[in-house]
Parts: structure tokens; sequence; C-alpha cells
């Protein structure tokens, strides 16, 4: 009882409410108070995610399993992020209230915390992205063959996005008059051809299917016609 | 006169050719990688440049920042982290730019945790360098990060106090006067939102335009990645799309040109900067895929035949 049907019925009453108070502006304080919880959970989510990270990496260093060291880097970083945010280590003063040590900003970048994030992590996570262009690069040179018509197209469409993306498509083609019946040749007008009519047209199907994926799921899940949330099994 | 080698030498020559040009599909990819490396370095220390012509959607992205009368208030979503900066954040300088520019008053927040670090280095580089006018609580307001995704932007579409009693430092914003008669989203004349996934401008579009269509316009910040899931909803129901960092080059030589800067101009040159190594990089991108074509039909030849 506890465990399924009251969890069913506040989804139930919840997902009714968000519907009709689209419709209804007399349910809009109501439908407030919903959206309300649900960002105080989300919110409560990332308590529960740090938790979840704790147990696995706590998990992977006692049993020294593969990959323990990363484990254990992890938590080392966890931790001195969380002693670092939580106890302001080296947090400048506040200067309309000097006295009070907590007043101080833990984000600036004279602090440990801002530090970290300003010298650390935030060029850390910009070369992880930069390495993609590497990967990337290898990927097409091994993978991006013209085996059949359809790679032949997908061929072809890159390299005009490729090029258009860039001064050198203006350079080999924008000589070419826009109101020339030869207009459709430069670079920009291909592109523009391919991202506005081919791929939003494929796009825009393939976002009316998801919706109503979305749509019927959210149905089934307030009717109460899909338990698979409730439990594992 | 050719002799008997010679003959067939020239026999051969075909078949090395080939076995060479089949040898090139199994190059080992630390060269790729080097190759890589030098089109993004050298144009880098060579400070390449090409000029831009402004497309259709970054001109759009401009006028729908015009078009809205001086002094507007203006929301502004950073819904990235650092690891997209390297698109994103350009084409963020030069919209929170061009904003300040036309006076427009300035709301900041985020729906991804480190996005109020990315707009808090908009603010100290690009908005108080340029425009030391603006005040806080007055001219722009820091509302921060928000858990909840698209529940924030449902929940502002009616109740703006609710959902942000306080700015990111805890001060009460019924006090500052940017923010004390906002109660929901009608209170902007224009969204903008720098966009890396979910949630962004999609979401923006999705729970904030279509609740009040004519309200305000909405315009995105895009990654060239993301781009195809928010093409669909250019121009109708997003004003303007800024794409990639030729969007943000392209913009930024629309706001510059418009409202020119004399010093620190390079922290509005960003997209312009790294369109040189983007336009190398492609250009090796395209030969080493013609180059892998080339190996490929190559190595078909020398196992007999087209396959």
């Amino acid at each position: 009882m506890l465990r399924r049907t009251i969890p069913m019925l506040i989804l139930a009453a919840s997902g009714i409410l968000l519907v009709v108070a689209y419709f209804s502006p007399f349910t809009t304080s109501w439908s407030e108070t919903v959206l309300g919880w649900f960002n105080v959970l989300a919110a409560v989510a990332f308590v529960l995610g740090a938790g979840n990270l704790l147990a696995v990496n706590l998990e992977l260093v006692s049993a020294r399993r593969a990959g323990w060291a990363y484990a254990l880097i992890t938590l080392l970083s966890f931790a001195a992020m969380f002693v670092f945010g939580l106890f302001k280590i080296g947090v400048v003063p506040n200067p309309d209230h000097p006295n009070v040590y907590f007043a101080g900003d833990y984000e600036s970048s004279q602090s440990a915390f801002g530090w970290v994030y300003e010298y650390i992590f935030s060029p850390l996570t910009s070369t992880m992205f930069a390495l993609l262009a590497f990967y990337v690069a290898s990927a097409a040179f091994r993978a991006f063959r013209a085996k059949n018509i359809e790679a032949i197209l997908l061929l072809s469409t890159a390299f005009i996005v490729l090029i258009a993306q860039t001064a050198g498509g203006m350079f080999l083609t924008g000589w070419i008059p826009e109101d020339s019946m030869f207009a459709f040749l430069r670079f920009d007008w291909m592109k523009v051809g391919i991202t506005e009519y081919i791929q939003t047209a494929g796009m825009r199907a393939i976002t009316i299917g998801i919706a109503l994926g979305i749509a019927a799921t959210s149905l089934r899940l307030i009717l109460g016609l899909d338990k698979s949330y409730l439990s594992k099994n | 006169m050719t002799t008997t080698s010679q003959t067939n030498m020239n026999k051969q020559s075909p078949g090395r050719l080939r076995a060479f040009l089949a040898g090139i599909g199994n190059v080992d990819r630390r060269w790729i990688f080097l190759s890589m490396a030098l089109a993004v370095g050298v144009p880098i220390l060579l400070k390449l440049r090409f000029p831009e012509v402004p497309g259709p959607m970054a001109k759009a992205t401009f006028d729908a920042v015009e078009s809205i009368p001086e002094g507007s208030r203006v929301l502004l979503s950073f819904d990235y982290d650092p690891a997209s900066a390297g698109e994103l954040q350009p084409m963020a300088n030069a919209l929170v730019y061009h904003c300040a520019s036309r006076h427009h008053r300035i709301v900041f927040m985020a729906l991804w945790p480190l996005g109020k670090q990315m707009a808090d280095k908009t603010i100290k580089d690009v908005l108080l360098e340029f425009h030391h006018e603006y005040k806080y609580g007055v001219d722009y307001v820091q509302l921060g990060y928000k858990a909840g995704n698209e529940g924030v932007i449902k929940l502002m579409t009616t109740n703006i106090p609710g959902q942000y009693p306080t700015d990111a430092d805890g001060a009460a914003l019924s006090k500052m006067p940017i923010v004390a008669d906002a109660a929901d989203l009608r209170a902007f004349k224009f969204i903008g939102s720098f966009s890396a996934g979910f949630p962004g401008a999609k979401e923006w579009v999705q729970y904030a335009k279509g609740n009040t269509p004519d309200a305000f316009k909405v315009v995105g910040g895009s990654t060239g990645v993301q781009v195809s899931q928010l093409l669909p909803y250019y121009p109708k129901q997003m004003e303007g799309l800024l794409v990639a960092i030729k969007g943000a080059a392209e913009y930024e030589m629309l706001v510059t040109s418009k409202y020119p800067t004399s010093h620190y101009a390079d922290r509005l040159e960003e997209g312009r900067r790294r369109m040189g190594p983007q336009l190398v990089a492609h250009l090796l991108m395209i030969g080493l895929i013609v180059l892998g074509n080339v190996a490929m039909i190559a190595g078909r030849g020398m196992k007999g035949g087209a396959r």
C-alpha cells in the first residue's frame, strides 16, 4: 500500500492537476505548488546523487576492483571540494561585513573553491571537450567511406556544411551573385537548403514522434497502467 | 628505346601507386592527431583571421535585440558549463554587450549548475568593463542557478517572486527595482538562452514561448551539435538563432559595427579569432575523408576488383 498505491496516487493527482491547470486558470496556484515540489525534489536529487557517487566509488576502492585508483581520486576530489565550499576555506572577507567570516564569497578565485574551479576544473573540462576534435578526425578518416548511395549523400552533405561553416564557403562561391540563376551553387545557400529544409523536416518528424511517445507514456503513468518506475522489478 | 627492366617498372608503377594509396588507410592515428594539432595550433599562433559575412540567423538575432525599446527588461539564461564555453561564451559576451549598448536591463540566470559562473565571467569581463554605469539591482541582477530544469521555466511563466524570492547571494529581489514588479515572464521583452543541451533553448521555447507566444522574443545560442533540435523553431517561435562559433563571429561583426569599442576590443572578437583555426581544421577533415576514401578504393583494386 505505502510503497505502491500512495506514489501512484501522488503521480496521478500531480499529472492530472498539471494538465487541468494548462486549460483552467482556477487551478494555476495548485499547479504552482506541484511545480514547487518538483523543483525541491530536483534539488534533493543532488544529495541523492552525491550519496550514490560516494557509495559506488567507496565500494570500488574497498574491493580494489579495476579502476579503483580513479575512484579514489574521485572521492578525494569530492571531499576536497565539499570541505572548500562548506567551510569557505580561504575566502576574502566581505567588505560590508569584515568581521563575519562566512559572509565572504566562496566563488571568487581567491578562495580555495573558486581557485580549483577556475584553474583546475574549468581547463580540464574544456580540454576533455577539445580532445573530441582529434578523435573525430581519426574516426572520419577511418569510417567515413563512400560505400553506397546513402553514404555518398552523407559525405556530400558533410562537405558542404563543413565548408559553409567557415569563411572558405564565401571565398569559393561568394562571387556568385545572390540574384543569379546559379545562386543555388553558393555554399551558404546550399547549407541553408540542407539545414532549414531537409534537416528541419526530418527533425520535425522526429520531434512530433517523440512528443506523441511522451504523451502516450505520460498517460499510461497517470492512469497507473505503467508501474515500472515503482521498483527495479 | 626502352629496356626490358624499364618496361617492367612501368607495368609495376600503377601497382606500387595503388599499394601506396591503399597503405594510407593504415596510417598510424598519431599522425592524424599531429596534423589536427597543427591545423588548430598554427592558425592560432599566426592569428589567422578571415572576413565574416553575417548570415540570416545572426541578422535576425541582432534585429530582435534592436527591435525592442531601449531600456527594456531582458532575461538571459546561461545554460551551459565550461566544456561548451569555447563555442558559447563569445556569443554570450557579444549579446550582453549588445543589450547593454541598448541600455536594456539584464536579468541573468542559469538552468545548469555551472551556468552562474559562466554568467559571472561575462558580467565581469564585458558588462562591467564596457558599461561602468550599470548598477547591481537597478540595471542588472544575477539570479543564479536553480534546480528543476524545465520546472523552473514553467513556474516562472506564472510566479517569478515565488520561484526567486532572492538573488544568487540571498538578497531580497523585492527591494531591487529591476525585478521588484516582475510577476511572471511577461515582464520581459526578450529572453535569450545560451544552450549546450538539456535544459536549454528548446525548453525555453516549449515552456515559456509556448505559454505566452506574443509577450516576448526568444533567441537561442546553440552549440553546433545541438542546432538540429532548434532549427524547427526558427524563425517563428525563436526569433533569432546563433549557431556555434560561426554564429558568434557573424553576430560580433554586426554588434561591433554598430556599437564599436576602443578598449578591450579583443573580448568582442573571440568568435572571429576562433574561425581561423576552424577553417583549417575543417579543411583537414575534408582532406582526411577524401584520403580515407582514396585508400579504400585503391585497396579494393588490390583485392581483385570492385565490390
